[in-house]
């Protein structure tokens, strides 16, 4: 192959882009079915572990110990879709797209030994930089939150990114989504004077306000939507 | 970096001999990538809050600068000069993506913890530092030394920095506890410096500080 010229140095980079190209495509395929399940696994892991159940093999029991439900924006199940392939963030994308889009909820049914419920909610939402989720675990009273955990795919180390702290996460245990009236207030992150005895708020991250305020919409959309079905089904004949 | 190139191409036959274990063992401390040529710094900053991440980040560095150093080296008649340093990047790129998924596969969790630090492999400075002060005019398997030697020495660094940082950041070596309880009730508190990327420049700063002053030969002369 001759270095010289513009025809060598053309094919000689055809050549390699093209040897690149097929190297790269053999190894995305092979390698995503691996990927795939990962990722499966940490949404499993992350579900269960609202419940406390962190061994490293429960996620295997994963069919056995939730039940999952797919419910439409009246709070009513869906069939023919499985809760845990749900792509969250993609039904809501469609939605903010197409505002007719019957926009769909992955929600998880969790009983304990002594048969009391645990709703575990998944969420999705947007931060300052890009998507942000959580899930959360709600008491069979549909009122009182058990643990929340958050994460996010690229907020700013230190200061967005710590919604994915124990510090952060920890302020939701036993907040209510209920004022005493019974309506949905949900719980919202703000700056600010705090006590751990305040129902409804929870403290913000200094120099994170995009992503408070993210985290916030996300629980305000999100817990409502999910509300609807757990009203409406107070005793879970779904179980 | 000069004294590399202008080294007579290898005659022996030995497949570890002097000038072999030389390219080995030169980076790791009198011309170190880190600490002496100044390069990769950012990625050492980074990536070392944790010892176990670190030593995933060495060990894909070390795969992706002995294997670009390699293949670069065998095209390196062929590949024509004005487009040399794309080409050195498309191969860069096309390890580096490999290294990335392989991680994702089958190491899910440290690919989260490093995230967008493998990708950045490609721009870290050793990689392509190499392939053009040593691949382009050298055999194969020398570049190859090369490469691993440089991997290694990249590897020395981050993760002695890692290991002061984990310590003194989070009382952990390799994610076990190794200050015991009783040290944080008698009032330990860990340092919360070691947590962020300047924690690091500390270290780095130490580090190159203490070799400096064993190595006085690498001091430049007034």
């Amino acid at each position: 192959m001759s270095s010289k010229g513009n025809s060598g140095t053309i094919v000689f980079a055809l050549v390699v882009t093209t040897l690149s190209a097929a190297l790269l495509a053999a190894a995305a395929t092979i390698l995503k079915p691996a990927q795939d399940e990962n990722v499966l696994k940490e949404k499993q892991q992350n579900i269960l572990s609202l419940v406390g159940l962190n061994g490293p093999n429960d996620y295997k029991k994963f069919e056995e110990l939730v039940q999952g439900v797919v419910i439409d924006d009246q709070g009513t199940p869906v069939q023919g879709v499985e809760a845990i392939s749900l792509d969250l963030a993609l039904e809501k994308k469609l939605k903010s797209k197409n505002p007719a889009y019957k926009v769909r909820y992955p929600l998880y049914i969790y009983k304990d030994q002594q048969g009391k419920v645990t709703y575990l909610l998944q969420m999705a939402g947007v931060g300052l930089w890009g998507p942000i989720w959580g899930y959360l675990a709600l008491d069979q009273d549909g009122n009182t939150v058990k643990s929340a955990i958050f994460d996010h795919k690229g907020e700013t180390p230190g200061l967005g990114a710590e919604i994915n702290t124990d510090g952060f996460e920890k302020q939701f245990n036993n907040k209510k989504v209920l004022n005493e009236q019974g309506q949905f207030v949900s719980v919202k992150v703000e700056k600010g004077k705090h006590d751990a005895s305040m129902p409804h708020t929870v403290d913000a991250i200094s120099g994170g306000t995009i992503t408070s305020n993210g985290v916030s919409k996300m629980l305000q959309e999100d817990i409502a939507f999910y509300l609807k079905y757990i009203q409406q089904n107070p005793n879970n004949q779904a179980l | 970096m000069s004294e590399v190139l202008v080294q007579p191409p290898a005659e022996k036959k030995s497949l570890l001999g002097k000038k072999e274990r030389k390219l080995l063992t030169d980076p790791l401390s009198d011309n170190n990538p880190v600490t002496i040529q100044v390069l990769g710094i950012c990625s050492s900053l980074a990536v070392t809050t944790q010892m176990k991440p670190t030593m995933v980040m060495a060990i894909s560095v070390t795969a992706v600068v002995a294997l670009s150093n390699w293949v670069i080296s065998l095209m390196r008649n062929a590949i024509p000069p004005r487009i040399r340093i794309i080409v050195q990047l498309t191969v860069v790129s096309v390890l580096v993506i490999l290294v990335d998924q392989m991680l994702k596969a089958y190491m899910y969790d440290v690919s989260k913890q490093l995230s967008v630090f493998v990708g950045l492999i490609i721009t870290n400075c050793i990689v392509m530092g190499r392939l053009e002060a040593y691949a382009m005019g050298n055999k194969p398997y020398p570049s190859l030394l090369d490469g691993l030697g440089n991997g290694f020495g990249y590897g020395v660094v981050i993760l002695t920095v890692a290991f002061f940082r984990e310590l003194l950041g989070s009382g952990k070596v390799f994610g076990f506890k190794v200050i015991p309880d009783a040290m944080y009730e008698a009032g330990y508190v860990n340092n919360g410096l070691m947590m962020i990327p300047a924690g690091a420049l500390f270290v780095v700063a130490c580090y190159i500080w203490i070799q400096r002053s064993f190595a006085k030969h690498l001091e430049e002369k007034e």
